[in-house]
């Protein structure tokens, strides 16, 4: 027997009203995972975390967490998971450091924890911000201690639900390396995104999800490898003018002297396209061939494109 | 059980912070409605034999400020998180139900007493009050803030928006505080009032608390603990209930 999973999920439904939200979803999370769990909005990404986090009590399947079962031995669960909620909620009445030390206290730590928190604010910039009101941070500061309170009981298994959803380029690179270092450091991470190029960046594992399914579960080259095109960029020395039939119909776009043309993988061999273009009597001065990315791969998968900002 | 009472102390501090609010202004309005009442009526009202108006309308103005506080106090704290949102920072912890519920009960017994006690305080400074028994009059403080604590809680859990809660005040809460003997004896109204205060369970919280100043009241004390008791009871269940179900909580 292998290692106890992270988090097992067994052919869990939900159904909101008409809504069916979860479909039977189904997989595991080994430890130490980097997981990411992608798809469009209305997707099912939350409905799935606030299951696990026993803010959404699932219809019918199973949850479970190191294997301890979400519903019936939540103690358990609730201890094992930190959860950064995708709201920028907080309590007005209190400081940041009341907020960290209030929700250290739910987990039964007292003053013993004082030392780690001391740390998270140092980690996560907030040292200075420690006396502050909640009111008055910023909307990254917010997101901080939210990291910061999901933390607060050193869980084994990270869960981040949109961390980066409307925060600055600045503080996103910080909160990647941060969630790097959480993962290094053994941790299981699991992050849902809408900015696929994180994911692409981060994750090891992805679970793609549609309609409340899941519609892929694989390491992130093999999702990867599933793009069944690719691209080639050819630039001539000369304008192109007209192509021949069997190259137009590849052709993405073309202009001047270049073009793009969209292969695919299981039917389109570069070098006999290469030869097409030759025997069009378009000389070739340079060639760049770039495979598709996950956007493109989730694109294909579910039928929409991602948030891909930066 | 440090979690509990890590609730609770939140909870606290949560009143405490804003202790202006939520303890000094209820403690001044009663007051203010003790000067009012007490000059308008002095002498004109018959209450208990050998009591005079004004040291009889001191413990029902403490007890509705206790009665009102204690509601106020889980009742808004719980509405505000569930609105703001920051309620999940409790759902996502491993304290059970009956660990929130006792919690934010306990905070808001604590508050509710905080301001019957400053109402007194300021109050015997105006008018001599007897005390014929200090645990009756602890013992009927703690059970009454207890059923309004717990009936707070029911209000916060099932309202959604604010102005719900604050119909659940206004309708429930102040009628029955005010109609429950606060200002008068339930023997001067004419029967049929007088029956009809007798379903109020407002009316026998005040009622006893009474007896534990003057050793007189509407109606036998034992009557009146056996009433609160029960309200706390059933109401704690229906509560715990609604906690365990995750009723608006828990989608």
């Amino acid at each position: 027997m292998g290692q106890t999973a992270a988090v097992t999920i067994d052919k869990l439904h939900k159904r909101f009203g008409s809504l069916h939200a979860l479909k039977g979803v189904d997989f595991s999370i080994e430890q130490g995972e980097f997981f990411g769990l992608l798809g469009p909005n209305g997707a099912g990404k939350s409905t799935l975390i606030n299951c696990l986090a026993g803010l959404v009590r699932p219809d019918s399947g199973r949850l479970s967490v190191m294997g301890y079962d979400v519903v019936t031995e939540y103690r358990h669960t609730r201890r094992l998971l930190g959860v950064v909620p995708q709201e920028l909620v907080y309590d007005p009445f209190f400081e940041v450091r009341e907020a960290l030390q209030f929700q250290a206290g739910y987990f039964g730590l007292g003053k013993e924890n004082n030392d780690w928190i001391d740390e998270l604010l140092v980690t996560l910039n907030l040292a200075d911000r420690a006396t502050t009101n909640m009111r008055a941070l910023s909307g990254g500061m917010k997101r901080r201690v939210l990291i910061g309170q999901a933390l607060v009981h050193k869980p084994p298994v990270v869960v981040l639900d949109e961390p980066t959803a409307g925060v600055d380029v600045e503080l996103r690179q910080s909160l990647w390396r941060f969630i790097k270092r959480l993962h290094s450091e053994g941790h299981t991470i699991v992050l849902t995104t809408h900015y696929l190029e994180e994911a692409e960046n981060l994750c090891e594992r992805i679970a793609i999800l549609d309609h409340g399914a899941a519609v892929a579960l694989e390491t992130k080259s093999e999702l990867l490898a599933r793009g069944i095109c690719r691209s080639l960029h050819v630039v001539s020395s000369h304008k192109i003018e007209t192509l021949p039939d069997q190259l137009r119909e590849k052709a993405r776009h073309i202009n001047g002297n270049s073009m793009e043309l969209r292969l695919r993988k299981d039917k389109d061999s570069i070098v006999s396209v290469l030869d097409a273009i030759r025997d069009a009597g378009i000389d070739i001065v340079d060639i760049q061939v770039v495979e598709d990315r996950l956007e493109d791969v989730f694109v294909q998968l579910t039928g929409e494109g991602g948030g891909r900002e930066s | 059980m440090y979690g509990v009472y890590t609730l609770f102390y939140k909870e606290v501090v949560r009143f405490w912070k804003v202790a202006f609010q939520t303890v000094l202004a209820p403690v001044i309005t009663a007051l203010l409605y003790l000067l009012v009442f007490s000059h308008v009526l002095e002498g004109r009202v018959r209450v208990f034999e050998g009591v005079n108006y004004t040291a009889f309308l001191i413990p029902g103005l403490m007890m509705m400020s206790v009665i009102q506080n204690a509601f106020a106090n889980s009742s808004s704290s719980l509405i505000q998180s569930k609105v703001t949102g920051n309620i999940v920072f409790l759902l996502l912890t491993p304290l059970s139900h009956l660990e929130l519920f006792v919690g934010y009960v306990a905070a808001a017994v604590v508050r509710g007493f905080t301001v019957g006690v400053g109402v007194f305080l300021l109050a015997v400074l105006y008018v001599k009050v007897p005390v014929h028994s200090i645990a009756v009059i602890i013992g009927f403080a703690l059970l009454s803030s207890g059923v309004m604590a717990v009936m707070g809680m029911i209000a916060g859990i099932w309202a959604e928006k604010f102005d719900q809660l604050a119909a659940f005040q206004n309708f429930i809460i102040m009628p029955l505080s005010f109609l429950s003997g606060v200002f008068y004896s339930i023997h001067s109204l004419p029967p049929f009032w007088q029956t009809l205060s007798h379903l109020n369970p407002f009316f026998y919280m005040i009622d006893g608390f009474r007896y534990g100043f003057f050793g007189q009241s509407d109606v036998a004390i034992e009557i009146s603990f056996l009433v609160v008791v029960a309200a706390v009871f059933v109401l704690s269940v229906m509560t715990l209930a609604l906690l365990k179900s995750g009723y608006k909580l828990r989608v």
